[in-house]
């Protein structure tokens, strides 16, 4: 036994080892920073070609094109009753007044082919445009009154481009007439580019140029409004009641891994459930966003429920241990210390199940959500549709249009989300702050 | 190496292991005044014996201290006092422990009354995230001992002069009680201790994350508590508990080996065990 077997190696030789291996170390250090940076890297270049795509295409869909010209507000023809009521308005003769001003705007063409012409220029909502008109402005009856109506979805392509004059007549959606009658209507400084109303404040419409999203919006309001209501408060329960008050056996062990599994089942099995459940068993109407939002919970629940355990078994034993130690009852302790402090962990998770929520379509279309309904949506239980529906059925439209409109209603998602995210993101850091 | 120096340790690892717990606690386990009474208390962790059959009197007025060995069993036993085991589904408590004579885990016995006259200060400072003010009238609050705010606020203030800690956080009271230093925090937790009035307040090694400055205001602090509180503490430190104590109880392996006035059991210790112990040569 000498002193040379205790020690291995000498003060000396144990820097240079590990200085030898000190270089390789900072090499994969410096490789695996350079990994990660690269994959952050990467995924900002995809979100900016998704959004540069996203808006390239949806901003112009947030436009569209008008035609202004005089209308004659002629009360015997236009109100027979004369009590200025809608009814009266829809049974007068709106349509052939706005056609007469329409007609004399290009010069009172004549010659059947001619008027033909002209009158595919406007939308075939345009009678019903001015009767809203006139319901807005009673003053001006009697007068004759610049309108603006929204021309028709060839014609806005044709405007942008998408429809080109060079194609030959018998190729062209619309003909040399319809062309000769556009451009004068330009020259005159008739036709404007704006802000689409039809698109914030219109609902369903098979006509491209009259497609709105207000049902749309107000049906995922509501649908998702049924589904944090309902998710939430159950979510939060169950999770505290696994967590904290639940004796941990077998049952319980069962129960986890069910809603761990629940979690990954595809959305369209939850709404074929809510088919067979809400619907066939309990009667409830289809198309309705009560269902839907009862569908969506249970869709989202177990997403609440995992991270809401998680955001309770992060909150650290010593606060449960000093709340007993006071006298705090087992559920005092939980709803004085526990909840408040697993919040935002809670919120997070919530969220997330939200934004879940709002982007789904299919378990939506099992419960016929999917039907077109133009009436906007008054409460849960009135038909209605969502916006990824909605985005949904668009994209199946053959119109040059609503090419533009789906994009369009893809970023007012978009903005919903982010409205959504960053209110809940606020409270989330409202709630932080008191602690 | 010499052989006389390998004979010695490795007489006293051998001795270590082979010594005899004693059959009976050693010292005088009962006083006149009792305020808490064990009698035969077994805690098993499922299988595992964490206490075996310790009987022990903590007289009324008095402050008493568990020394031993890490894992002999003095936090086990300390949250025995207050059912604070209650919360650990394998812990099983046996025997009878009793305050003022009447038995604690009766069924018919509510653990919150219980632990509103049995306090509990943790080894680990743990403020509420709260404002100080909140950290101190949320058991006030809770048990309904302040009518109005008026009364609120005095039992805050007193029970911080209490804790010694009113004049440094009298300004900032809405400030997070998570926000003040370590020893603050740990004065803090007895201030919330005392403020619910119970008559026996348990500490487990209040000190051990302490500085001695702190540690020496917060052993002042329990100076001046036991005028009117029973106090139970488990510490680490000999001279702490020569210091602050006035019976003293050295546990090993979940055995009470031996108990008696601090004095005597510093100075004239009986038990092989507890003479080691204190002099150092293990622990
Ligand atoms: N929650 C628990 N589950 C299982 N066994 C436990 C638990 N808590 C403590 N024990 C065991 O009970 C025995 C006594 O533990 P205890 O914490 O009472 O020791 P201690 O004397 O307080 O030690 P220390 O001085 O290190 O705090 C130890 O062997 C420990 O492993
Ligand atoms: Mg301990």
């Amino acid at each position: 036994m000498t002193e040379t077997t205790v020690r291995v190696l000498s003060p000396q030789d144990a820097i240079d080892r590990v200085g030898a291996t000190l270089k390789r170390r900072n090499r994969s250090e410096l490789k695996f920073q350079w990994l990660g940076k690269s994959a952050i890297g990467l995924a900002l270049a995809f979100l900016v070609l998704l959004f540069a795509a996203i808006f390239s295409n949806g901003i112009p869909g947030l436009f569209q094109h008008y035609v202004t010209f005089d209308v004659t507000l002629d009360k015997a023809r236009l109100d027979p009753a004369g009590d200025m009521s809608p009814s009266s308005l829809y049974s007068g003769d709106a349509e052939a007044l706005v056609r007469e001003g329409f007609l004399a705007a290009l010069g009172n063409p004549e010659g059947r082919t001619k008027t033909r012409a002209a009158r595919g220029i406007l939308s075939s909502g345009s009678a019903q445009r001015f009767v809203d008109f006139v319901l807005d402005n009673p003053d001006a009856m009697g007068q004759t009154v610049a309108v603006k109506f929204a021309v028709d979805d060839d014609i806005d392509s044709f405007l942008r481009g998408f429809i080109k004059r060079e194609t030959p007549e018998s190729d062209r959606r619309i003909n040399d007439q319809v062309i000769a009658f556009v451009d004068k209507l330009q020259a005159d400084g008739r036709i404007s580019y704006e802000l689409s109303d039809y698109l914030f404040f219109g609902s369903a419409s098979r006509d491209a140029e009259m497609a709105g999203i207000r049902g749309a919006l107000i049906g995922s309001i509501l649908t998702l409004f049924i589904c944090v209501i309902i998710a939430f408060p159950l979510g939060v329960a169950t999770a505290v009641y696994l967590e904290e008050i639940a004796p941990k056996n077998r049952i319980t062990e069962i129960i986890e891994i069910n809603i761990n599994n629940l979690a990954a089942v595809p959305s369209v099995v939850f709404g074929i459930m809510g088919l067979a459940i809400f619907i066939v068993t309990f009667g409830m109407p289809r198309s309705i966003p009560l269902v839907g939002g009862i569908v969506l919970a249970l869709m989202t629940l177990p997403t609440i429920i995992i991270s809401s355990r998680a955001a309770i078994r992060s909150v650290p034993p010593s606060i449960r241990d000093a709340a007993l130690g006071v006298g705090a009852s087992k559920m005092q302790t939980i709803f004085h210390h526990v909840i408040p402090l697993a919040m935002p962990g809670m919120l997070t998770g919530t969220i997330i199940g939200m934004a879940q929520a709002l982007g789904e379509t299919a378990p939506l279309l099992m419960i016929g959500m999917v039907a077109f309904i133009v009436d906007v949506p008054g409460s849960v239980t009135d038909p209605g549709t969502v916006l990824p529906v909605q985005i949904f059925m668009w994209a199946d439209f053959a119109e040059r249009m609503f090419v533009q409109k789906t994009s369009a209603a893809i970023i007012v998602l978009l903005a919903f989300l982010i409205v959504m995210n960053a209110s809940a993101i606020w409270l989330r850091k409202k709630l932080e702050r008191r602690w | 190496m010499t052989d006389t120096a390998m004979t010695t340790t490795a007489v006293a690892e051998t001795r270590m292991e082979d010594r005899l717990l004693p059959e009976k606690t050693i010292g005088q386990v009962h006083v006149e005044h009792p305020r808490m009474t064990a009698r035969a208390v077994d805690v098993h962790y499922g299988a595992k014996k964490a206490i075996d059959a310790v009987t022990l009197d903590i007289g009324e007025r008095q402050v008493i201290s568990f020394i031993g060995p890490s894992g002999c069993g003095k936090s086990t036993f300390l949250r025995c006092l207050n059912r604070m085991n209650d919360t650990i589904d394998i812990c099983k408590v046996s025997g009878e422990i009793a305050i003022d004579g009447h038995d604690i885990y009766d069924p018919s016995v509510d653990v919150v009354s219980l632990r509103a006259r049995v306090g509990m200060v943790f080894q680990k400072p743990n403020p509420f995230p709260k404002s100080i003010y909140d950290n101190i009238a949320y058991g006030p609050r809770i048990h309904g001992l302040a009518t109005n705010k008026v009364e609120l606020d005095q039992i805050v203030e007193t029970s911080l002069r209490r804790a010694g800690l009113w004049d440094e956080v009298k300004d900032r009271l809405d400030q997070p009680g998570t926000g003040l230093s370590g020893g603050q925090q740990q004065r803090l937790c007895i201030a919330r201790a005392v403020a619910v009035s119970p008559e026996v307040i348990l500490m487990d090694e209040p000190c051990s994350a302490l500085d001695p400055i702190a540690t020496a205001k917060v052993e002042e602090l329990i100076h001046e508590l036991r005028a009117e509180y029973t106090i139970v503490i488990v510490t680490h430190s000999m001279q702490q508990a020569a210091r602050v104590s006035d019976r003293t109880a050295y546990f090993h392996l979940g055995k009470l080996v031996e108990v008696g006035e601090t004095k005597q059991v510093f100075t004239n210790p009986v038990h092989e065990l507890t003479q080691d112990y204190i002099t150092g040569r293990f622990g």
